[in-house]
């Protein structure tokens, strides 16, 4: 699995490349039989031009619409659904594209048996990258309908107008639908078939509940841990008792002895699979009790900070530069420095990794919550040595990933015992599994150097990010003397992706300082912003929420312990403000969110009820990130993997939350899933900050008479 | 082994096994209802969320041999006949879920939660429910479909059914 940094390297410049334009190529396939959906015809889109420069496979060997004889519309994406909502935006993009009810619309995610790779689901590309994939292939089965109908009747195909997915003839006696295009084919027109434009759109723009909702409400629906195959066994796993601990021995008779157990070990991987989760844990436990380990000293979260400043081999950092840092920081009249401290934290998805694994004659079939099924296809093959068309990875709609489960651990491990059992094996972490042995949010240390002119401008900006990500490390802001730096180092615990990657962080940084230097400049927040602020998505967002919330009036009223603050950010192309209103508890040094009011704009609305979701769920996750979640580790354990000592929001820290939603229609709509994420913490430092006068650079957010560490920091 | 005798979702149910297994494993894979969901086993996400005897407990932390001579409803007991419940109802007209891996737990919490009060504020709601996780944070919208249930439970003559 590649570590986080080198996953950034790979899909950085991928989602530049998508963004180029793409020439599509189209094809038909006549009276496929879709597993999945019966026969029809399949009609595939791919763009020439990415697949030749990655030298991979085309995905056309996979379709992406399925026009089905029953008179139903499939739609095959390689993303998965894990809460963001893509099942249901293919669903609208289709039926738009189609002039069909969504309800004819079916969605097959993620089989790698059957439907094109669409890569990683992250980085908030399913909206940008693949809806339009969708509407291409969706709009190319329009255009042959309409095609076909023309030379049936001989008219003009321009004549027509499809109505609930049908078009009828001229004498107003016949009709043609897909179903009939389903059995009796068509060739591609050949030029790529216009889109819908934003103005005309019908379904998609309207507040749809999620696709499937009905049968998650009967408990139908099976996540990858509901997923029950005959004659299944259920795994568990003897994990070491610290990081890099190493098996110095272990006896399997101790677990081989009870009924129905198997018992295995493959290197440093032992695990059992018993007949129920009970028995396995037993059997687990019965091995853990016999087992010796060989310990190594590990980083303790204490030394967390000084450790990640430490350089790192010889991976030199990404610099980015314009002007003179050194000529910025002469010309100007204050100088400010301060260092930032982002800790561990852990996605913590309801439903923890979980496979089901099943070989038959040498093939394996895999049932598992990952955003990355390809990806995962391909370890699994090279794993055990097969072809990767042996290998069939389908991922369920899964219980949430947050950018957490971009991995394939329960895979292998399922796999590893369904292969030794000769049963289908079910493989659940615990929770304790899931927090110790996932990977969590980068922590990392963030130092930042500015000036200010003598008219209260920035004259120079000098950022270095250790560890955390470069995700939004460019300030949005005007700067002319500007210097940013990501440092490579030797990260403790294992890291990867999380909600917004590390914009959070350096969001968080950026934002908090900015309020330090607006003080230091005498000037209020928002103006000194919007002094710095030419980008004009960014201001609009910005002026929206600060007008919703009645910021003007707000920062003068004084209430003791109580203070707001606002922070903004932009990141993957969408834009988010927010003020906050914070209370704060002086004794404990604990801030209480009151009141939250955010912007935000992605492009146009694909469906607001999915994007109200998205957004809150945003800020309620930032918000538990800003006010306690924190991993501690000593000794190579962790102090608290476990929710009763990792404390994440609930509904008793649920502030009043007013949404704002900026709507472009002009613009390409850009995901949603993340951005809402980067403005909650330093909105809410901001507001301590106007409380106490001292500033904040630490998370979680405590004050000053609180514990907690609150970064260093001096104003020369 | 052992064997227990039990109520669920309205039908007697026998079954022998370990007198200490979570009733959420028994449930699950002995009985095929996964609609209850293992969230974290520590009591902490109430995922696992039953009504026994239309309490709500923690599956996870419950062994099978507390569900003796008792009633236990789970998400897939909810519907009648295939007619919803009104909390099902109102979760699926709010749309209150993203990865919907809380919402059995969730529902179950609100039905028993609206007997006790049956019309309740947000305030009230969100202290009935806070021993319920959403790591998708969905909380307004369950506040709000908890509350919309209330009312359509209201205007439903029958009340909350066999449910209540
Ligand atoms: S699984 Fe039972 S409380 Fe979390
Ligand atoms: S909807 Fe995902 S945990 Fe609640």
């Amino acid at each position: 699995m590649p570590d986080r940094t080198e996953w950034i390297a790979s899909v950085e410049p991928e989602r530049y490349e998508l963004r180029e334009p793409l020439r599509y190529e189209f094809h038909c396939d006549r009276r496929v039989f879709l597993q999945c959906a019966g026969a029809g015809l399949l009609i595939s889109v791919f763009a020439r031009t990415l697949d030749a420069q990655r030298g991979a496979a085309p995905a056309s060997s996979a379709g992406r619409i399925h026009l089905g004889e029953d008179g139903f519309v499939t739609v095959l994406s390689g993303k998965v659904e894990e809460g963001q909502g893509p099942r249901t935006e293919f669903a609208a993009a289709t039926a738009e594209e189609l002039r069909l009810p969504v309800e004819k619309v079916r969605v097959v995610l993620a089989d790698t048996q059957l439907v094109p790779n669409d890569w990683l689901t992250a980085g908030s590309r399913s909206t940008p990258v693949t809806v339009p994939l969708v509407r291409r292939a969706a709009a190319e089965a329009r255009a042959l309908l309409l095609a076909t109908a023309a030379e049936r009747w001989k008219v003009d195909a321009s004549s027509f107008q499809i109505n609930a997915g049908f078009v009828k003839s001229p004498d107003g006696k016949l009709t043609l639908g897909y179903a009939d295009l389903a059995k009796s084919g068509g060739d591609p027109t050949g030029r790529p078939a216009e889109l819908t434009p934003t103005a005309a759109w019908k379904t998609l723009g309207q507040p749809l509940v999620r696709v499937n909702a009905h049968d998650i409400i009967t408990g139908a629906h099976a996540y990858p841990s509901g997923i029950q195959r005959p004659g299944m066994l259920y795994g568990c796993v003897l994990r070491p008792p610290s990081y890099g601990a190493t098996l110095e021995s272990v006896d399997l008779n101790a677990a081989k002895q009870m009924t129905g157990v198997v018992a295995l070990r493959d290197g440093e991987f032992v695990a059992c699979a018993a007949p129920t989760s009970y028995t396995a844990r037993k059997a687990v436990a019965a091995l853990a009790a016999n087992a010796r380990w060989q310990t190594k000293p590990q980083i303790s979260s204490d030394e967390l900070y000084a450790h990640l400043k430490k350089p790192d081999g010889d991976r030199q950092p990404q610099v980015q530069q314009s002007g003179s840092v050194q000529s910025g920081l002469q010309q100007a009249s204050k100088k400010l420095t301060a260092s930032y401290h982002i800790p561990y934290v852990a996605h913590s998805p309801m439903e923890p990794r979980t496979a089901v694994a099943e070989w038959t004659n040498g093939s394996l079939t895999v049932w598992t919550g990952t955003s990355n099924p390809f990806e995962v296809r391909e370890d699994l093959a090279k794993s055990f040595h097969v072809d990767p068309s042996k290998v069939r990875v389908i991922v369920p709609d899964f219980g949430g990933g947050f950018g957490g489960k971009h991995t394939g651990e329960a895979a292998l491990e399922a796999a590893r015992l369904a292969k030794e059992a000769g049963k289908p094996v079910s493989l659940r972490w615990t929770r304790a599994e899931e927090f110790m042995w996932g990977y969590f949010r980068p922590a990392g240390v963030i130092d930042i150097e500015a000036g200010l002119d003598a008219n209260g401008r920035l004259s120079a900006w000098d950022f270095t990010n250790y560890n955390s990500g470069p995700s939004a490390i460019a300030s949005p802001y005007k700067l002319e003397n500007t210097r940013t730096r990501f440092v490579y180092a030797d990260s403790p615990l294992r890291s990867g992706s999380y909600r917004g990657l590390a914009a959070t962080a350096n969001n968080f940084a950026r934002e908090s300082f900015m309020d330090e230097l607006s003080s230091a400049a005498g000037k209020d927040p928002l103006e000194f912003r919007l002094a710095h602020l030419e980008n004009g998505r960014l201001r609009d967002v910005l002026l929206a929420a600060a007008e919703r919330f009645g910021w003007q009036k707000r920062r003068k009223e004084s209430k003791p312990n109580s203070g707001v603050g606002l922070a903004c950010g932009t990141e993957k192309g969408s834009y988010v403000a927010a003020c906050v209103e914070v209370e704060l508890d002086r004794a404990s040094g604990i801030p209480r969110l009151v009141e939250i009011c955010e912007a935000f704009e992605c492009g146009p609305v694909l469906n607001a009820k999915n994007l109200r979701l998205q957004v809150e769920g945003c800020i309620l996750m930032g918000l538990g990130a800003a006010l306690r979640e924190e991993i501690l580790f000593e000794n190579g354990r962790l102090k608290n993997g476990s929710f009763t000592r990792y404390r994440v929001p609930r509904f008793k820290d649920t502030p009043k939350i007013e949404t704002v939603l900026v709507e472009r229609k002009d613009l390409e709509p850009a995901g949603a899933g993340e951005t809402p994420i980067m403005a909650v913490a330093p909105a809410m430092a901001n507001a301590i900050f106007a409380i106490t006068g001292e500033p904040l650079r630490a998370l979680p957010l405590r004050a000053k008479s609180g514990k907690g560490d609150s970064g260093s920091a001096s104003i020369r | 082994m052992p064997a227990f005798r039990f109520n669920l979702n309205g039908r007697a149910q026998r079954i022998e096994t370990e007198a200490d297994r979570p009733l959420l494993e028994v449930l699950r894979e002995d009985l095929g209802l996964i609609g209850v969901r293992y969230g974290c086993g520590e009591g902490q996400c109430r995922a696992c969320t039953v009504l026994l005897d239309g309490r709500p407990v923690p599956s996870c932390v419950t062994p099978v041999r507390l569900a003796e001579g008792k009633s236990v409803l789970t998400v897939e007991g909810l519907a009648v006949n295939g007619k919803l419940h009104p909390v099902q109802q109102a979760f699926l007209e709010e749309g209150a879920l993203q990865c919907g891996y809380c919402t059995s737990g969730m529902m179950l919490t609100a039905v028993a939660l609206l007997k006790t009060t049956p019309n309740p504020t947000e305030q009230q709601v969100a202290e009935g429910m806070n021993n319920n996780l959403c790591r998708c944070c969905c909380y307004p919208s369950i506040v709000t479909a908890v509350r919309l249930a209330a009312r359509l439970s209201a205007m439903n003559t029958q009340g909350v059914g066999h449910a209540g």
